[in-house]
């Protein structure tokens, strides 16, 4: 005696469950993603135990025993972290002001190109714009600013200033966008009510834009801690501006300890991570309710 | 908009307006250096060069190679955005047509490529790649290059398929089409706007990516965004004004292919897909 003979074939049950023969398109997808960015992952995982020599954590024993290693978090965050701030305070404002812009394009175009050109390029142009003879340091010393050329290359300022002009246009364009998906009945329904622009910014868009303010500050850190031609090419890579990128990469190119290699682009995911986990964590505690029109 | 009159209003807005103003000029002073510097003769503690000269192209051309590099970047990016298209847009008309048990995981796993930095998932999938032989030519470079413009494909194209009648398909199923049949006839054609879009954007961004390529390229897989890495990273050995030539010629390439883009697609596109 078995149970009542499944009647319905078990490729019509699937079907109702969404799986049939058109599912089945998604899974060389998954496979290629599953293959090339979960197992190596998780490979680097793995082979960051199987050190060199020594125990199981030796890699990590010794990345947090070298200040020449484990100085490379503090650093990158020194880097980081002030130009995620310093990038999200100039989109705001600028996004405000664009938001009412009737044509956008030609200002969102401009933008894009630095993201476009990407960060050799933006190197490269830095090297020569920056330099003593560059045109910004004669423009200054035209201007009667400064009386000697600033060092703006192979320290701190140079990696910072390039950082700045790629993430800014990345930073912004976020912004733009969560700030238009904010409906503007809203904010009108404040200036009926005779709230003033500061008004208006404090006790609505602001509160409403911080749950995507929150998203773009964790997408814009995370790519000013991955940075790398940069730090290489305008920053002093064996001192002020040896970043953790630098550090994996020598690991890896260098002395050709793959394990180390692995152990430090693991350091680097989890301190990305503890960053993003921290800041979305702090956004489950802001308003999360319709801002949109219509969906909400 | 109620407007505003008041001049702490007016000023602040000069103020924001300023500020834009002075990122854009930097910006294009910053890229005038460049063009300027390559067609400079010599050009040492002046406003402008000593006088104009168009020879560092060629020499640029043939110190960096860069008739192979130049081949070797279009073969690679072209078999990205190929591959992109043939593995992401079947897979993107999957996820928005069907709703299956685990779907928002796949999603999910589809995100995860486009958040983590190229640089920190690169160096554990370079040592799998050198590790099975691909790393150092060609396919390595273009599986590594592949593993952020798939889900990017996937994720542009979902929104794009959505919004196509389900009735049309229904109509040619009940012609008899098959899947295969359907696709070609009916999805393609209506979809194309949209796969153009997401594969030039894939050709952008492929252009561009630097460390994917960086990581897996051997000497005769570079690109050309690596190729000018290893020039500036080696500057001193050549003269600055060849570099800042390759530099122009990786602009012109990649900004042609933005243009074309930008017929087709919003810039804020650009950006914010990967926000959800």
């Amino acid at each position: 005696m078995t149970t009542v003979a499944p009647s319905i074939p078990l490729k019509q049950r699937l079907a109702a469950r969404g799986l049939d023969g058109l599912t089945l398109l998604v899974v060389p997808a998954i496979l290629f993603v599953l293959l090339l960015f979960i197992y190596p992952f998780l490979y680097g995982l793995f082979l960051s135990f199987e050190p060199k020599a020594g125990g199981v954590f030796a890699n990590y024993q010794r990345f947090f025993s070298d200040s020449f290693l484990y100085g490379t978090i503090a650093t990158t965050l020194w880097l980081a972290l002030p130009v995620t701030i310093v990038t999200l305070a100039l989109a705001i404002p600028i996004a405000f002001r664009v938001r009412l812009m009737r044509n956008q394009r030609l200002l969102t175009t401009i933008l894009v190109i630095p993201i476009t050109l990407g960060t050799v390029l933006v190197a490269e142009g830095l090297l020569n714009y920056l330099g003593p003879q560059g045109w910004f340091n004669r423009t200054l010393m035209t201007l009667g600013i400064i009386s000697s050329p600033v060092k703006l290359l192979h320290n701190y300022w140079g990696v910072m200033l390039s950082l700045v002009i790629t993430g800014f246009p990345f930073t912004f364009l976020l912004t733009l966008s969560y700030l238009s998906g904010i409906d503007p009945a809203l904010e009108n329904a404040g200036a009926t009510l005779g709230a003033g622009p500061w008004e208006r910014f404090k006790h609505i868009l602001f509160p409403l834009l911080l749950p995507g303010l929150a998203i773009t500050f964790c997408l814009s850190f995370v790519q000013a801690f991955s940075v790398f031609p940069s730090a290489v090419l305008l920053g002093a890579p064996a001192g002020p501006t040896r970043v953790i990128s630098i550090a994996a990469y020598q690991a890896a190119f260098e002395e050709y300890d793959y394990s180390m290699a692995s152990a430090v682009a693991m350091i680097m995911a989890v301190v990305q991570l503890a960053i993003v986990v921290a800041v979305l964590a702090a956004r489950g505690l802001l308003y999360r309710g319709p801002a949109g029109g219509g969906k909400g | 908009m109620v407007k505003d009159t008041r001049l702490s209003t007016k000023l602040w807005a000069a103020a924001n307006w300023t500020l834009i103003g002075f990122f854009i000029v930097n910006l294009f002073a910053m890229i005038a250096t460049v063009v300027t510097s390559s067609f400079a003769t010599r050009w040492l503690g002046t406003w402008l060069p000593a006088g104009w000269t168009t020879r560092w192209y060629s020499a640029a051309w043939s110190e960096f190679q860069l008739h192979d590099v130049l081949f070797v970047t279009f073969q690679i990016v072209f078999l990205v955005v190929a591959l992109s298209g043939l593995i992401g847009v079947p897979a993107a008309y999957a996820l928005a047509r069907r709703d299956f048990p685990g779907k928002k995981l796949v999603m999910l796993l589809f995100l995860l490529p486009l958040l983590v930095p190229p640089i920190t998932f690169g160096i554990p999938l370079a040592t799998v790649l050198y590790q099975t032989g691909f790393a150092g030519q060609m396919s390595g470079v273009v599986l590594a290059n592949l593993v952020p413009t798939v889900p990017f494909v996937i994720l542009v194209m979902i929104p794009f398929i959505e919004q196509i009648d389900t009735k049309i398909e229904q109509a040619a199923r009940v012609f008899g089409a098959n899947t295969f049949k359907l696709f070609v006839h009916v999805l393609l054609p209506l979809l194309m706007p949209g796969i153009l879009a997401a594969l030039l954007l894939v050709l952008v961004r492929t252009l561009a990516m630097f460390e994917l390529t960086f990581l897996t390229a051997g000497p005769t897989s570079q690109t050309l965004v690596v190729a000018l890495y290893y020039a500036v990273f080696a500057s001193g050995v050549r003269a600055v004004q060849s570099i800042d030539a390759m530099a122009v010629i990786y602009m012109v390439t990649t900004l042609i292919w933005l243009i074309i883009a930008l017929r087709f697609v919003n810039p804020t596109q650009i950006v914010a897909r990967a926000k959800r």
